[in-house]
């Protein structure tokens, strides 16, 4: 008999509401690495799930925007702190997760932390440059500013944490809300950087992260009226056209890769804000 | 002065004399064809159909009815422009065609205006103050960006999107094609433009204009028809860019076709906008803002004040001399210099305001309707308010889009936004207060992308305009318009 210590594996479960609840469902589905070892049950988030993260991300939405932009920035700041910290972890399992080796695995993680500090230092500068003043013609003062559109649905991001963080640190950035559904075949990677914003002081529902089947769970978020924007970068050409259908139905913004596109990041932080203009009268 | 003061006075009971202006200033043609390729042309099918004044429901002139044959005749058209002319003409150069059209404009500033008028039954007031004076103002603002795109925001060298398909409403007619005209062409576009079925006569006019300003042949196209039109247009695989405005039902159907295609998309919807009076406001501007935000364009307008709400302490107050102030509006004849309130644009719309403020008084809220005097001929709608209004009823819920006023209360400012938030729509609302750090607290609150405080109604080129929310996405007016019509 070996004496070497078993470790303590952990389950990976959803995050709604800052909490970590299994599926309401029950059900979990088995994530193997890329090379088909086994890693994980991980939990099969439902329909209702999704709604029950669509409600909190909704609830939690002023608070996040009613925040000031450099809290915001300080909050996704320390996510960055978190990150750098269990930089290990997260490259192993980014590793297991692409089948690709523990050096490379480790730049995809630099990378990823490194956009959360620069997703971080745009919190109370995107004002500043998708806003301004208007120089109308009367007695006005007339000012723009970019706020959000509200609840952001996050899908299916394939590569397992650099297009993640991407996908929800642009729409949280400026102050909306996420429901992000985790890579169906690469989740942990996901799950992991959600376990870091607890200690990040991100407010509970700020972002919310349900793993499981992209083909079921994909098409409520993107159907849900409560839902004004949609990220589906993550999924194929034709899954995407289905869901773009689908989020038309309450005129939600749909944010889509576009080809030969180098940099989409400034596209994606004017995809899901707003411009709100105010005329206040100037007078004695 | 108290009400029966007023009345007795010789203010209360002054009378104006007829002021109207000619309507033969509109030098209106029997018939108009469809605008492609620099010349108009009869459509393919021959067919036409008449365009009337609402006013009176009298023949103004016989407009070609487009179908897709000729939808494609106009991208095609469009297409071989943006090709060959236009994406190889310098901004400078599509600069100075748009201030060209902006200074037409303004020349037959005086015949537009009559035409409008005719076309969509609108006090010329209005159409002479607003809707032509803007539309010139937005060539020129829209002219200086198309030689400075490099600085807009955007990154260097951006690129425009190819060949846009635009279609437009009846409210605005000539306002809503310049909205979509002039960033369209500064952003180095090609245009495909659909005017309204009730109101394709300034268009027309514009296309003369287009004419005498030389611009380059297949540069804009202006196909005239009924929704058909519209959704050959929207389907046609060679447009790379759908702008609509509309409603929000029409919208849906466009962004559910459009969805999988590379087709771009922006949308400006219908709204149900709350105009909010806090019990410090100055009563006498706010009344005039309520009545400017509510019957400005009968109504007729998507970011109308259509949802009034009041503070409680001064509703009694605000509700008697609103009724008192609609009682004053003057209803009647467009082309009257006087006149407050034209005629609804068409029966189809006409109908659409009596079945909803049908529901207005069976689901219970109390009625107040203007007693003035209504012409035989026409779609005629007598300014109405209604008070004791629920949220749950349909005239607080669904556009109006007419001369239709919503009255609900509101004790704290908490409430007021709860309640001007509580719609599906998010295109503007209204804030009345002397107290500014209130008026900024209730702005940073409200989903809305155009908010006004202590004024109501107020356009221009410079500011960005739309919606949040099912009043659609995407602006136009100001550096946020060209966003529209850029690959960025």
């Amino acid at each position: 008999m070996s004496d070497a210590r078993l470790d303590v594996r952990k389950t990976y479960k959803l995050l709604i509401n800052g909490a970590y609840p299994r599926s309401e469902s029950g059900r979990s589905y088995e994530v193997t690495s890329a090379k088909g070892a086994f890693l994980a049950n991980v939990a099969q988030g439902s329909r209702k799930d999704v709604r029950d993260a669509v409600s909190a991300a909704r609830a939690a939405q002023a608070k996040w925007w009613n925040a000031t932009a450099y809290n915001r920035g300080q909050v996704i700041y320390r996510l960055a702190e978190m990150a750098e910290s269990r930089r290990d972890e997260l490259a192993e399992h980014v590793a297991l997760a692409e089948g690709v080796n523990v050096r490379t695995s480790q730049k995809k993680v630099s990378a990823s932390i490194d956009r959360i500090v620069w997703y971080a230092g745009w919190t109370d500068k995107v004002a500043q440059v998708l806003g301004g003043t208007n120089p109308v013609a009367g007695p006005f003062f007339n000012f723009s500013i970019p706020v959000p559109s509200g609840v952001v649905g996050v899908v299916g991001v394939q590569e397992s944490l650099e297009g993640f963080v991407d996908a929800i640190m642009a729409p949280l950035c400026v102050g909306n809300t996420v429901v992000a559904l985790a890579s169906e075949t690469r989740p942990t990677p996901a799950v992991l950087l959600g376990e870091m914003t607890s200690a990040s002081d991100f407010p509970a529902g700020v972002l919310n992260i349900v793993t499981g089947l992209t083909s079921e769970l994909a098409p409520v978020l993107a159907a849900h009226e409560d839902v004004d924007g949609l990220d589906i970068c993550g999924v194929t050409r034709d899954a995407a056209d289905e869901l773009a259908v689908l989020g038309a139905g309450s005129i939600k913004r749909v944010f889509r890769p576009r080809e030969n596109e180098t940099d989409s990041s400034l596209r994606r932080l004017r995809a899901f804000v707003e411009t709100s203009t105010v005329w206040h009268t100037i007078g004695q | 002065m108290s009400d029966r003061q007023l009345a007795n006075s010789q203010l209360g009971s002054l009378e104006y004399d007829p002021a109207p202006e000619s309507a033969a200033i509109a030098k209106l043609k029997p018939s108009y064809g469809l605008f492609i390729d620099g010349e108009f042309s009869d459509a393919a099918s021959h067919g036409q159909f008449a365009t009337i004044n609402p006013a009176n429901e009298e023949t103004l002139s016989m407009v070609a009815q487009a179908n897709a044959v000729d939808v494609d005749r106009a991208v095609v058209s469009a297409r071989h422009a943006y090709d060959k002319v236009w994406s190889k003409t310098t901004g400078a150069q599509r600069s100075k065609y748009l201030f060209r059209i902006a200074r037409l404009i303004q020349e037959r500033s005086r015949e537009l205006a009559v035409v409008e008028t005719l076309d969509n039954g609108k006090p010329i007031r209005e159409s002479r103050d607003v809707d032509i004076p803007l539309a010139a103002a937005h060539f020129f603002y829209y002219a200086g960006w198309a030689d400075k795109l490099d600085h807009a925001g955007f990154g260097p060298n951006p690129k425009p999107l190819g060949v846009a398909g635009q279609i437009i409403p009846w409210n605005f007619p000539l306002l809503m094609a310049a909205w979509k005209l002039a960033p369209a062409l500064a952003a180095g576009n090609t245009c495909v433009l659909k005017p309204a079925e009730t109101t394709p006569l300034s268009a027309l006019v514009l296309a003369e204009i287009l004419q005498q300003a030389e611009l380059p042949l297949g540069v804009v196209n202006i196909v005239t028809g009924d929704g058909s039109t519209g959704a050959a247009l929207v389907d046609h695989p060679d447009v790379d860019k759908i702008a609509f405005t509309g409603s929000t039902e029409v919208g849906r159907m466009i962004q559910q076709r459009t969805a999988a295609s590379h087709k771009h998309l922006t949308l400006e919807l219908g709204g149900k906008g709350a105009n909010i009076v806090f019990d410090d406001a100055p009563i006498d501007e706010m009344i005039e803002g309520i009545i400017d935000g509510i019957f400005f364009n009968q109504g007729h307008v998507c970011c109308a004040g259509s949802r009034l709400l009041v503070q409680e302490s001064v509703a009694d107050e605000v509700l008697r001399r609103l009724v008192r102030r609609v009682e004053q509006l003057r209803v009647g004849d467009p082309l009257d210099k006087n006149t407050d309130v034209g005629a609804i644009n068409s029966a189809a719309q006409l109908l659409r305001i009596r079945e909803l403020t049908a529901f207005g008084e069976s689901e219970g809220a109390t009625r107040y309707t203007s007693s003035c005097e209504l012409p035989q001929k026409g779609y005629w709608f007598a300014p109405t308010v209604f008070a004791d209004v629920a949220q749950s009823h349909r005239i607080a819920r669904e556009e109006i889009f007419g001369p239709v006023l919503s009255v609900l209360t509101f004790r704290t400012p908490e409430e007021a936004v709860a309640k001007a938030n509580n719609t599906n729509y998010g295109l503007a609302c209204g804030i009345w207060s002397e107290k500014g750090s209130r008026t900024l607290w209730v702005a940073e609150r409200l989903r809305a992308g155009v908010i006004w405080a202590n004024t109501y109604n107020r356009f221009d080129p410079t500011s960005p305009f739309g919606g949040m929310r099912e009043s659609g996405f995407g602006r136009e007016g100001g550096r946020h318009g060209l966003e529209a019509y850029l690959n960025v």
